[in-house]
């Protein structure tokens, strides 16, 4: 198994450009291109916000102004969710290269999730615009934290990405299963109310133990927040559990690894 | 030194209880996630296969559809894993198993080409400066901007091998590939490989050209069942592995022809049986060899394909069989090769009128020939009890194909005693594939300034 992770190193090169073509094949063909990557945050923004300042005003203090509020909490997850759904259909469908080619399989749910990264960061341009627009100023010694925050969501994300591709192989409605799980996963998660609520406390074990919450307060607590990060021991704890939890996606996925190119 | 090296090699694939996907539902339902994900059936693909690849060394694997080829080349390209044994292999490999496997259909050949050729292991820089080779080779200098997913099957084909081939691996690993283009390209692949042999680079052919294999392999494997037949000089194991697939359709034809017989001696036995002493009235054209219609109305018109059996069973065919050259029963024979027809008859009476018929068809249901023992002036005096005629070929001289007998003993107006219609099938075999249904013996001779080479020039 850490052959294989030292392997992974090598084709650096490959999941660069796999990456890199993922990106590209979205688009082509899109009149837009590109642009598609900041039109679909803007739209899910638009629909969020006149939900919740209109039609349900979330009038919590602490949560405003409300659209920059979701914003912080949105982005990441959806480059959790999407990158879990493609991941979890990564091996079923690149079937042809693990068949046909030596080519190591863990390779195609990371790109799933790397892919997902990069619109993560498009998406955050937005949030900057955002930002300035509201002239709501993040803590600048805060942002320091901002890149722990995404390379603990990567490992954390890796490790469930590589777990669900392989027993998708095996199972193929983890997708249906994994759609409505992670609906229900996202209303779970303090990302359209604020963590601080006095409703959400009374659950706070509930909230506790799921480990979104620790990433979605970590980026509000960065990015909206003010003062300093004061959820940096949640974060630690969970950057610790995403270590085992990508060991144990890995070994999961190294397990089931022979049976790939008979059972896809 | 051995480039490639497989000892005692043995693949077992599981198959996944029956159901092509198993669903999470019913697993958790029954319980039985361990079990799914656990082998339920197995499947031996190879068993204890060795053989070893000296370096530089050009090497054939044959055998029939199924026979566990490709299921060894995978393992030496380490796609998959050996159940037990040891697969070694030494230097870069490059397989050209499925061309194009890894080409986005999306995104142009340009981009493909990278990234398929980074996917085969090599460096960006690497890739650029063998692209221009690649695309030439390719011959696709034209469309390499557009998408892949506008390319012709062939043009994918040969982009993919362009790549493969480009790698420059120190083992080349073939899987029946080189149908991908027309004669030229074909043409230029082989020089590829010639020049990887120059090279002193290492070649896996897995193929059903046996041609090719005697041409260009230094040595061969023979693969049948997941077990190796033998291996060794490439002439001799080719021929062994023809007379493999000679017996095996022996067999299958064996099988054919039994059939036959004894469907239609149950549809004989359904039928009503001619009324003795039922004679046809125009019994002046009493020469009725087999390929004459008799006017008996419960006869099937001669000339219709059908296969069949009917007659009044005075005179009784009892056994037919094939006899080669060496006396044995067969069913497969060569071209210009001697071959015997056996017939057994059982005269359950005396019986004054009677003709021994043959008759030879192709598979397309042409009359090749057909003669009968009257045809040939011999004229029936007695027959009673149990007879055997044999009626011996001195040479089979019909081209390549499946061929079917008639036999049948009628009376001289036709009248069928034992009529058996297109029961008996062989084959011919020939190494020459010319054209037509006989082939006279023959030779060629020249005068004036014309040469020839024995060397074969075609691939396939």
């Amino acid at each position: 198994m850490l052959s294989n992770l030292a392997n992974l190193f090598r084709y650096r090169g490959l999941i660069q450009s796999l990456v890199a073509r993922e990106l590209k094949a979205r688009y082509r063909g899109s009149v837009l291109g590109l642009l598609w990557s900041f039109i679909n945050p803007i739209l899910l923004l638009s629909i969020y916000t006149f939900v919740f300042t209109v039609v349900l005003p979330n009038r919590n203090p602490i949560a405003q102004p409300y659209a920059v509020f979701m914003f912080c909490g949105i982005l990441p997850w959806n480059w959790f969710s999407s990158s879990l759904m493609e991941a979890s259909n990564s091996l079923v469908s690149g079937g042809n290269l693990i068949k046909k080619v030596l080519f190591p399989a863990e390779i195609l749910p990371i790109v799933s999730v790397l892919a997902n990264m990069v619109h993560f960061f498009l998406g955050l341009i937005i949030l900057i615009a955002f930002l300035i627009g509201y002239r709501h100023w993040p803590d600048p010694l805060g942002l320091l934290w901002f890149p722990v925050v995404v390379v603990v969501q990567l490992i954390f994300t890796t490790g469930l990405a590589l777990f669900l591709s392989a027993l998708t192989v095996h199972y193929r409605d983890i997708r249906d299963l994994l759609q409505n799980l992670l609906m229900f996963w996202f209303f779970a998660t303090p990302i359209i109310y604020p963590w601080q609520d006095e409703n959400v406390r009374q659950y706070k074990w509930l909230f506790d133990i799921n480990p979104f919450t620790h990433l979605a307060v970590s980026y509000q607590e960065i990015l909206f927040f003010p003062g300093p990060v004061g959820h940096a021991t949640w974060l630690m704890v969970l950057a610790v559990v995403s270590v085992f939890v990508f060991l144990g996606g890995y070994w999961f996925f190294d397990r089931l690894r022979d049976s790939f190119a008979e059972a896809v | 030194m051995n480039a490639i090296e497989l000892a005692n090699v043995s693949k077992i694939y599981r198959r996944y209880s029956g159901r092509q996907f198993a669903t999470l539902k019913s697993a958790l339902l029954q319980r039985s996630i361990l079990r799914d994900l656990s082998a339920a059936e197995t499947f031996p693909a190879l068993s204890d296969v060795s053989f070893s690849v000296p370096k530089g060394c050009t090497y054939g694997v044959i055998g029939r559809n199924g026979s566990g080829k490709s299921t060894a080349l995978k393992l030496v390209a380490g796609i998959t894993k050996p159940t037990s044994g040891t697969v070694k292999v030494e230097g870069r490999i490059s397989a050209l198993i499925e061309l194009g496997a890894g080409f986005h259909p999306e995104i142009s050949g340009r981009e493909n080409v990278f990234i398929n050729g980074i996917m085969l292991g090599l460096t960006k820089g690497q890739i650029l400066d063998r692209f221009d080779e690649i695309v030439d080779f390719a011959e696709l200098r034209e469309f390499i901007d557009a998408p892949v997913k506008t390319y012709s099957s062939g043009m994918y084909m040969r982009l993919g091998f362009a790549v493969a081939i480009h790698v420059d691996p120190d083992v080349l690993l073939v899987d029946e590939v080189l149908a991908v283009g027309d004669e030229g390209f074909t043409h230029k692949c082989l020089d590829k490989f010639a020049e990887f042999r120059r090279r002193n680079k290492t070649i896996l052919l897995v193929t059903h050209s046996l041609g090719l294999v005697e041409r260009f392999c230094d040595e061969a494997v023979w693969i049948d069942e997941g077990r190796v037949m033998g291996h060794g000089d490439p002439k001799r194991l080719v021929d062994a592995y023809l007379t493999a697939v000679e017996k095996g359709e022996d067999t299958l034809l064996a099988t054919t022809t039994a059939k036959a017989v004894e469907a239609a001696k149950r549809a004989d036995g359904d039928a009503p049986h001619p009324a003795e002493g039922v004679i046809p009235a125009s019994s002046d054209d009493a020469a009725g060899g087999p390929e004459t219609a008799s006017t008996e109305p419960e006869l099937k018109n001669f000339f219709e394909e059908t296969e069949g059996r009917w007659g009044s069973r005075d005179i009784e065919i009892t056994d037919v069989t094939l006899i080669d050259k060496a006396g044995t029963p067969s069913f497969v024979f060569h071209s210009g090769e001697a071959m015997s027809v056996r017939i057994t008859v059982d005269a359950h009476s005396p019986i004054t009128d009677f003709v021994f018929g043959f008759g030879l068809f192709n598979a397309e249901g042409v009359c090749c020939y057909g003669t009968n023992t009257y045809l040939e002036e011999m004229t029936p005096v007695h027959i009673e009890g149990v007879v055997t005629a044999s009626f011996d070929i001195e040479r089979l001289d019909l081209v390549e194909g499946t061929y079917k007998l008639d036999v049948a003993v009628h009376k001289r107006d036709g009248f069928p005693y034992d009529y058996h219609r297109l029961l008996y099938t062989f084959r011919v075999k020939s190494r020459t594939h010319d054209a037509g249904i006989y082939r006279p013996p023959h030779t060629w001779s020249f005068t004036g300034a014309v040469n020839f080479t024995s060397e074969i020039d075609k691939l396939t």
